[in-house]
């Protein structure tokens, strides 16, 4: 596997303080990677340390190939970012941000309109791409942050909090947006979430973030299938046979019963769906419905944790 | 090249800023037209003020000019710690070009703002009766720009070590405040008591007011050629020193 962005031991202190500590990531190349945690987690100063604008106080990292205290300037070639809080002028207009940050990374003049022109498209601003931006909704500001990191075509494209305050259908619209860009374009995101939903239906891995460390990093499917608990909710005609009969799987954790629905927690319980099935039609027991959910990402930062993501930090 | 891209990119942004803020324009030139019409009509007609034609509001005409690009080249300098505070400056330290194309940039932007409003003060001229020739005009340019650009960078090597804009009443009254009442704006900088003499000449402004004075009204305090290379000095020094601290402090400045 090629590797955009590593980590080694990358620690930023504040006096005393350690925000980030030694921590190690490795960044598959064209993926789109998730940092999630809760507030104070560090992401923020990771980031900012990924992107040139902290120095490490210890430990390195390179993006792109680069490292980030020695090359600097090779390694903000090659990024976009979108920081958590805003960073655009309100006196100047969409079009106007766009070709400022495209002479900035010295995008070639003559590829400069159509690669603006593409963007704008892409971030469908429309008219409002030509007033100022003090007249723009928080999504669209967002949008134009987006679009503007990706004006140079840079190799990866850094989110911190990218749909922070937005409201559910802007936040949507930005997923998909973020999805089809990693499909058509040969870019690696890299983004930072307080959400789980978020993490979970974006991103190819996560790595968990608490207190300053990354405490576990896989794919979202890996990291809730290691907590053994997928639950099959299924609702039968005859309840308490199935219940009396199922008690001898030993693929069955547990049983519950609520009201009409029948609880089994299993492990990976795709493979298990059809057998259970099978399970009942020879009891001659009949399924109604069967369902099968997997833990979310919450349940795996509480497992690490101990507590929930809106409490942790 | 690139650099001299990033440096161009910054100055525009800085003049549409300017631009496009025209309440800052409109208000800065008339608070110099109230210095000269009211202050200057109104000390000039109780104080004898001979030697130079149009009397006392002549003679603090450059002063006025010199004060114009005072006020407006220090605090857009010093509007690098907004930026800070809405964020834009992050953007523009994430680019890959140099800390200090950035302030050159930012300098040669805050210049030109300065000149769009020393050229319009120039054109009034005739309100405090100056006659005003090309060779004058152009000369008084060339000091305006030179002159703002020394400012600009103070303004800027200010910013750099202030966080925030509780900052700014002190920046007021300790530095422009006093910078403009001990720069002979408003009066002669010979025969002061010696201390305050002291205090004049330590005064950069004092060299540009008084070569400007030198150039639209023939009269100075000293010799064209010494006040000129003082304010140029002065310009290279705010720069480079600017310059310096922003790639010194860039971690403080996000
Ligand atoms: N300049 C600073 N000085 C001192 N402490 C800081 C500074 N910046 C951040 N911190 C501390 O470092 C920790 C991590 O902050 P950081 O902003 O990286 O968190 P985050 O994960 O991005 O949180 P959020 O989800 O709220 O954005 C916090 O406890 C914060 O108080
Ligand atoms: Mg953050």
């Amino acid at each position: 596997m090629e590797y955009i962005i590593e980590t080694h031991d990358i620690t930023k202190k504040y006096n005393d303080f350690t925000a980030v500590n030694s921590i190690n990531l490795k960044v598959p190349k064209n993926s789109v990677y998730g940092v999630l945690g809760p507030n104070g987690a560090g992401k923020t100063t990771l980031i900012s340390m990924l992107c040139t604008i902290l120095y490490p106080t210890s430990g390195t990292a390179t993006v792109n190939g680069y490292d980030i205290v020695k090359n600097p300037k090779d390694v903000r070639k090659s990024i976009g970012v979108v920081f958590q809080s805003r960073s655009l002028d309100d006196i100047l207009t969409g079009r106007e941000h766009l070709e400022m940050h495209a002479s900035l990374y010295g995008v070639p003049s003559e590829v400069r309109k159509e690669r603006i022109e593409e963007v704008l498209d892409l971030i469908a601003l429309g008219e409002k791409a030509d007033q100022y931006v003090k007249t723009y909704s928080g999504g669209m500001k967002r949008r134009l942050e987006i679009g503007r990191g990706l004006i140079h075509h840079p190799e990866v494209l850094i989110l911190d909090e990218p749909t922070l305050g937005l409201d559910p259908q802007t936040r949507e619209s930005i997923w998909k947006y973020v999805n089809e860009l990693n499909k058509k374009e040969d870019i690696t995101v890299l983004m930072t979430t307080h959400y789980m939903e978020e993490a979970d239906k974006l991103c190819d891995e996560v790595a968990i973030m608490n207190l300053g460390n990354i405490i576990t990093a896989d794919s979202p499917i890996n990291l809730k299938r290691e907590l053994k608990a997928d639950t099959i909710t299924i609702r039968v005609d005859k309840a308490d046979k199935f219940i009396q009969e199922a008690e001898k799987l030993d693929f069955i954790k547990e049983i519950f019963r609520i009201d009409s629905e029948i609880k089994l927690m299993v492990e990976r319980g795709e493979n298990l769906v059809a057998e259970v099935v099978n399970f009942a039609n020879n009891n001659k027991i009949f399924v109604n419905s069967i369902e099968l959910e997997h833990p979310n990402l919450e349940d795996v930062f509480i497992k690490y944790t101990g507590t929930t993501i809106a409490d942790g930090g | 090249m690139a650099e001299l891209e990033g440096i161009y990119t910054i100055w525009l942004r800085e003049t549409k800023r300017y631009i496009r803020y025209r309440s800052r324009i409109l208000t800065s030139v008339v608070t110099p037209l109230l210095w000269l019409l009211i202050f200057g009509t109104g000390l000039g007609s109780v104080i004898r003020f001979g030697g130079i034609p149009g009397g006392y509001k002549a003679f603090i005409y450059p002063g006025i000019i010199g004060q114009t690009i005072l006020f407006t080249a220090v605090f857009s300098g010093v509007s690098v710690i907004i930026d800070r505070q809405y964020g834009f400056l992050k953007e523009i330290l994430v680019a890959p070009i140099t800390r200090p194309s950035i302030v050159f940039g930012k300098a040669l932007g805050i210049s030109t703002g300065s000149l769009i409003q020393g050229v319009i003060l120039l054109f009034l001229s005739f309100v405090v009766g100056v006659q005003m020739t090309p060779l004058i005009f152009v000369a008084s340019i060339g000091l305006i720009i030179l002159i703002s650009i020394g400012l600009a960078g103070l303004g800027l090597l200010i910013a750099s070590f202030t966080d925030s804009m509780e900052g700014f009443n002190l920046i007021m009254s300790f530095i422009v405040l006093p910078m403009f009442l001990l720069s002979g704006a408003l009066f002669p900088v010979i025969g002061l008591p010696s201390v305050l003499q002291a205090a004049v000449y330590l005064d950069p402004l004092t060299y540009g007011v008084d070569a400007l004075r030198q150039v639209i009204l023939g009269h100075g305090a000293l010799p064209l050629y010494l006040s000129t290379i003082v304010v140029a000095l002065f310009a290279v020094a705010t720069i480079l020193a600017s310059a310096y601290l922003f790639s010194k402090r860039e971690q403080e400045l996000m």
